[in-house]
């Protein structure tokens, strides 16, 4: 008896403190951690639409839009995050567009756990600038070894699968985007 | 005394001669860089908890021991873990699920059964210590290779100019196989062991 008492006992005090001891530390985490989260966001939405100066959150059918601003407060375009399956575990995107949602201005890559050396190139400046400016009629295509077309990316040799992940998170999100905004308007 | 100390650098190197931790090992080291925040992540964790398990030894009551070991371990890497995302989230983002999966490294558990929970707090503290360098040599060397022969870099800086046809074989989980084995079997050349 006095030995299980005393193992309860052990435990028990042993979870009481560390319980306290975690809750002290996420207190003074927590807040950072969300900040260094936005500024990722933020850093993001600059880099996708350039050059931005000011943005604004907006919130329409529960997706939420940037709307960014140039020096003149003219608005540039809009960014908004798509996710989806890669080939490995889920791809975040922030992706930015132009005000008439005709023209992609960037994407960048927010989330990825694609492998290293092929998938993850998808990270990588090459990959990503193939979108800046890029036309879109109604949807990006992808080429695999030809010379990309207008509205057209080239995969990345050795990861199809990934760079088919990306285009089709892009174009997923972009219907949803521009159903959301042409109701609003 | 000193004997604790450097045991875990060398002779009971966790990494090349226990072959201990073999997950985070081979999974994190696509960097020199990050084989260091994951070498020094564990050796924080290895030498918190072993101070707290060598001080509390007499409390615990032999049949929750290894219940009352997880509970601390699991704290300590809570901690680092949400350190880490607050203040160094570039690296913790790399890291990934590596991080928190310190809790099972089995180095950690293996040094508290085989040492904390029976020798004295400044033993413990000097064993740990020499383990968890132990593996941050061994994290960093392997980073540091593969980081070599993947970009031709270590630590960020370009070593082998701009001729170095990258290998990406060696980011990929065969190139961890084959730059660990490779580094073991060097190492047991050069400490002479059979």
């Amino acid at each position: 008896m006095n030995k299980i008492v005393k193992m309860v006992l052990t435990l028990t005090v042993l979870g009481l403190i560390s319980g306290f001891a975690l809750s002290m530390v996420s207190n003074y985490t927590d807040p950072l951690i969300r900040q260094n989260k936005q500024e990722a966001l933020r850093e993001a939405v600059y880099y996708v639409v350039q050059p931005t100066e000011s943005y604004q959150e907006e919130t329409r059918e529960g997706k939420v839009i940037y709307k960014a601003y140039d020096s003149s407060d003219e608005l540039i375009g809009y960014a908004f995050t798509a996710s989806g399956g890669g080939y490995q575990g889920t791809i975040r995107l922030m992706v930015g567009v132009g005000p008439n949602l005709n023209r992609i201005k960037g994407i960048q890559i927010l989330e990825s756990s694609e492998t290293p050396g092929l998938g993850g190139k998808i990270r990588g400046e090459p990959f990503k600038n193939q979108f800046r400016g890029l036309q879109v009629e109604r949807e990006v295509g992808l080429v695999k070894s030809a010379e990309p077309d207008k509205g057209e990316i080239q995969a990345i040799t050795g990861a199809t699968i990934s760079s088919r992940a990306v285009v089709n998170i892009i174009n997923k999100g972009l219907d949803r985007v521009r159903s959301v905004l042409s109701e609003g308007e | 005394m000193i004997k604790d100390f450097v045991k875990g650098i060398w002779r009971e190197n966790p990494v090349f001669v226990q072959v201990l931790g073999m997950c985070p090992t081979l999974a994190v080291t696509t960097s020199l860089i990050n084989g260091l925040s994951m070498g020094l992540a564990t050796t924080f964790v290895l030498v918190a908890s072993g101070l707290a398990i060598s001080a509390l030894r007499k409390l615990i009551p032999d049949q929750v021991r290894i219940a009352s070991f997880m509970i601390i371990i699991a704290s300590f890497v809570t901690v680092v873990k949400l350190l880490f995302e607050a203040h160094i989230p570039e690296i913790s983002s790399q890291l990934g699920p590596y991080l928190p999966l310190i809790v099972t490294n089995c180095i950690i558990l293996g040094r508290q059964e085989a040492f904390a929970s029976k020798e004295p707090v400044g033993r413990s503290l000097l064993d740990s210590l020499g383990m968890g360098i132990g593996f941050v040599f061994a994290l960093v060397v392997l980073g540091g290779v593969r980081e070599l022969f993947y970009q031709g870099t270590i630590g960020g800086f370009e070593v082998l100019g701009s001729w170095y046809k990258s290998m990406v074989i060696m980011v990929q989980p065969a190139g961890a196989f084959i730059s660990l084995s490779l580094l073991v079997a060097l190492f047991h050349k050069l400490s002479g062991s059979e």
